[in-house]
């Protein structure tokens, strides 16, 4: 009752020996699961488009007209009234002049001016800075709020997964709107108002991903090296940091960008209602709420914002949806793209 | 009771390929599963298909039926019936499934549809194809549950699935497959899903119905005791090519190719056994008195809480597992032996009684002690895809229980990793690899490494090769004998296969229904079995040879025959 381990003849190699070989040949580098999912992204194009416009969206915001005390190069500022120059009409062009338009021109103005006479470039490019202040801190309270309690839930079940759930449930009945319109009233009483209020969006919209996270490690919880790392005598607090979480970083980027994407429609609504950034600070819902009458005659007064809100959201969403097509290595898209190729070279 | 292929002008195939080819598309490259393979398979005919993971044997069935990815490129011909369906149109196809060449899957708990009954699922097909309907229908699979074996087939012809156990529902899978008389079935990997002695009235289920229906089987199985209970030729598939093909006697006694040798010599077989009964067992071993007992269990009970029903999964087992031994825990499923498993992990709490890891009951201990207890335990899981962390390099995964443990520096962890690496033969240089880049086998030696890294008193293997190809299983048996020998580890190996248990075990312990029903040394109960069920068991473990097979399976008709009598 020995196994007989026989040399190795000829051309039969048996699957043990075959997949020891190669991995002897298997040349140095190695492709961690980040490295790939990394590659996987970086061949999603519209995310990619999206990753540019939105780098470039945030630093045109912040370098423009510059944050907390440090100047900007755009000379003006947002709170500064002054003279209204033909109409407030926007002076920044963009037809070349070879197709008979002025040629690429900034203009003193280049989103024009609103009936104050306040430059409305600085406006909108401080609305911006507002949006994605709010947008990234309400995405870093939200996933850590919510990949917590979502861990915590999943991983001890039992009563504590029943009182953390009923709170999400408490939470996700509460109409979102209502609630942080009231956190949102006591939000803007504070020193930083964007700041406390994008902490008060970030504590009421985490329910999503805590549920999704609670799933994920449900499942995550009963695989194997769990069990192993329980049975060599690994605390809780490693067993959840080391081995559940960052296999459930799938579930958790991909909801972070369509939470900032929420954020984003969140504050805006709130800023349009009155509820959340107050003038004379500026944010993007602000400026469409106070100028949704200005539509007919000054129409570049929503636009502006408008399309920055647009541009943003879209953008976030899209970056979710190559992330999440980066994680998940079911996709084909890649083969089928391939294949198409070589039908067409035969 | 071999029967000679008969020559391709005298009858027609039920199924044969030509020249088959199949490659994928995938994001990275082009893989050639199968490259140019030719067959047939004759009505009434058992052919089956050996191979390792990875070696093309599913995806050339799969081919026959038509159901590849959309990925994948076939060339050459699939003849089913005389029509090749490579290249077929769908609807063509679809006409053809059922009433030409059926499928009978591996696994039956996902096979079926859990919200129809039975019923609905058997009567499908005879519709679809208007072969009859209604009433009709409903007779026709009432008669087919009959002949699977299925008894009282009028009234539980209205159940679920859920209703059946894991082998009636295959043998309802089957009445599906033969219900339009297909001139051929795939059966891809029938009986892996099952314990062995299901599997053992699977397999009397199939050989009965080809005779009787006179339908050609082609066999996929890398479990070579199936073939040679079941198939009258074998055809061996090694990366995607046939490297030997001939009736079942010629391939497994006399194999020519040096794949068919060695695979298989890396098959663990069973001693002969006894099963009259007439063996005269050797000598007690003598008690020595300076024995060191590592693992101890007396009265243990051990229950699941289900929603506040407790479930009892081991009721009243003891046992005794000495230093430098191992002790196997063989069963079927739900015999509870994994249950154990757990419980000496510390996964799972004692109920009452004593278990006790050198002398130490886990059953009184606080956390704090407990956690010092884990650092002399290793452990080694089934799957070796999910048993290591896919986010931390292999380096990380070995010294984990240092690092648990606080023991070492970062640079003498990475040399004990080193060491690790060196004892279960892997190279050095994987310790910045991941999971993902390893096969199956080589992450199974990963985990041994892993479980000791602290020197443990004690190994728990919980059926660490079953999900393993049969070389790669010889491979990591292999390594944990060495290893066993050289560290004087004891050992607990659970698992369902009693050649392995015989191949690797001292002692053994026979459970079922969360007892044990016989145990003591492997020498004695597994080769002269006091207890009925362990000569069931033991009947039904299939034998890779087949003149040895049959007689195995008259002795094992014998041994039921007599216990119904008594009943």
């Amino acid at each position: 009752m020995t196994i007989e381990k026989e040399p190795v003849e000829g051309a039969a190699v048996l699957l043990a020996e075959a997949e020891d070989a190669a991995l002897a040949r298997k040349d140095s580098t190695s492709l961690s699961q980040g490295q790939l999912i990394r590659r996987r992204f970086i061949a999603h194009r519209a995310a990619m488009i999206s990753t540019v416009l939105l780098v470039f969206i945030a630093l045109m915001a912040f370098t423009s007209i510059g944050y907390a005390g440090i100047p900007g190069w755009w000379g003006k500022d947002y709170t500064m009234a002054g003279t209204v120059i033909n109409g407030g009409h926007p002076t920044l062009s963009l037809l070349p002049s070879w197709l008979g338009g002025p040629g690429l021109a900034w203009g003193e103005h280049p989103f024009g001016q609103d009936s104050t006479g306040k430059d409305y470039f600085a406006l909108v490019m401080r609305g911006t800075q507002q949006s994605i202040i709010i947008a990234v801190v309400v995405g870093f309270v939200a996933t850590v709020i919510g990949a917590i309690i979502g861990a915590v839930a999943g991983y001890y079940r039992g009563w504590v997964d029943a009182v953390l759930m009923r709170l999400t449930d408490l939470f996700i009945v509460i109409p979102l709107l209502v609630l942080a319109a009231v956190l949102g009233q006591i939000a803007g009483r504070s020193g930083n108002p964007t700041v406390v209020l994008a902490l008060v969006l970030g504590l009421v919209t985490w329910t999503g991903l805590a549920r999704l996270v609670r799933g994920e490690v449900l499942s995550l919880r009963e695989r194997e090296y769990v069990a192993a790392a329980q049975a060599m005598g690994a605390t809780t607090r490693r067993v959840i940091l080391k081995h559940l979480l960052p296999n459930t970083i799938g579930v958790i980027v991909v909801n972070a960008t369509f939470a900032i994407a929420g954020a984003i429609l969140l504050e805006t609504s709130l800023s349009y209602l009155g509820f959340g950034v107050k003038a004379p600070d500026s944010s993007l819902g602000l400026l469409i709420s106070q100028y949704q009458n200005a539509f007919t005659n000054r129409p570049w007064l929503f636009w502006w914002p408008g399309m920055i809100i647009l541009t943003i959201a879209l953008s976030v969403n899209f970056l979710g949806d190559g992330l999440r097509d980066a994680f998940d290595p079911r996709q084909t898209r890649k083969a089928k793209r391939r294949k198409k190729k070589v039908e067409v070279s035969e | 009771m071999s029967i000679s292929a008969p020559s391709a002008e005298s009858r027609a195939t039920a199924l044969s390929f030509e020249n088959l080819t199949v490659s994928f598309e995938t994001e990275f490259s082009e893989v050639h599963a199968v490259k140019g393979i030719s067959l047939e398979v004759y009505p009434g005919e058992v052919v089956a298909l050996v191979g390792e993971s990875g070696s093309g044997k599913s995806v050339t069935s799969t081919a026959a039926i038509g159901l590849l990815p959309s990925n994948a490129n076939i060339s050459g011909k699939a003849f089913v019936g005389g029509v090749n369906v490579v290249g077929l149109a769908e609807n063509k196809m679809r006409k053809m499934r059922a009433t030409e060449i059926a499928m009978v899957f591996q696994e039956p708990m996902t096979a079926l549809n859990p919200v129809l009954t039975v019923e609905r699922q058997l009567t499908e097909s005879l519709e679809l194809h208007g072969l009859a309907y209604g009433k009709e229908a409903t007779a026709r699979a009432i008669e087919l549950l009959k002949l699977v074996g299925i008894p009282d087939p009028h009234k539980r012809i209205k159940q679920y699935p859920h209703q059946f156990s894991g082998g009636q529902r295959q043998r309802i899978v089957i009445a599906m497959a033969i219900s339009c008389d297909p001139k051929v079935i795939i059966a891809d990997e029938p009986t892996t899903a099952l314990d062995v002695t299901v599997q053992a009235e699977i397999l009397d289920l199939l050989r009965e119905l080809k005779d009787k229906l006179n339908t050609g089987i082609l066999l996929i199985t890398h479990n070579m005791g199936v073939v040679a209970d079941l198939a009258d030729r074998v055809a061996v598939m090694f990366h995607g090519s046939l490297v030997e093909t001939g009736t079942v006697d010629q391939v497994l006694n006399r194999p020519q190719h040096d794949y068919t040798k060695k695979l298989l010599a890396s098959v663990p077989r069973l001693a002969a056994v006894d099963v009259t009964g007439t063996w005269t067992p050797a000598p007690p071993d003598p008690v020595s008195l300076d024995r060191e007992l590592v693992l101890e269990a007396k009265n243990l009970v051990l229950e699941y809480d289900m929603r506040g029903t407790k479930f009892r999964a081991v009721d009243d087992l003891s046992f005794e597992l000495e230093r430098g031994k191992i002790l196997g825990i063989v069963g079927e499923s739900g015999s509870g032996k994994s249950t154990v498993a757990k419980a000496v992990l510390g996964l799972l709490p004692v109920a009452s009684g004593v278990l006790a890891v050198q002398g130490t009951n886990l059953a009184s201990l606080r956390p704090k002690e407990s956690r010092a207890i884990r650092s002399k335990i290793g452990v080694i899981f089934q799957d070796p895809a999910a048993s290591l962390n896919p986010r931390f390099p292999i380096g990380d995964c070995i010294t984990e229980p240092m690092v648990v443990h606080k023991v070492g520096t970062r640079a003498e962890r990475i040399k004990r990793a080193e060491e690790l690496l060196d004892a279960v033969h892997l190279p050095r240089t994987v310790i910045n690899r991941y999971p993902h880049e390893l096969s199956g086998g080589q992450r199974q030696r990963i985990c041994i490494a892993r479980a000791l890294t602290l020197d443990p008193e004690l190994l728990i293997a919980d059926e660490p090769t079953s999900a393993l190809d049969v070389s790669v299983q010889a491979a990591v048996l292999e390594m944990i004998q060495e290893l066993q020998s050289r560290y004087e580890f004891a050992c607990l190996f659970v698992s369902h296969d009693l050649a392995v248990v015989d191949l690797l075990a001292h002692h053994v312990v026979v459970m079922k229904d969360g007892k044990a029903v016989e145990q003591g040394r492997v020498s004695d109960v597994l080769h002269s079995p006091q207890h009925d069920y362990t000569r069931k068991l033991l009947a039904a473990a299939p034998v890779p040879e087949p003149r040895e097979q049959a007689e195995r399976r008259e002795a094992r008709r014998l041994l039921l025959s007599a216990e119904a009598q008594q009943n």
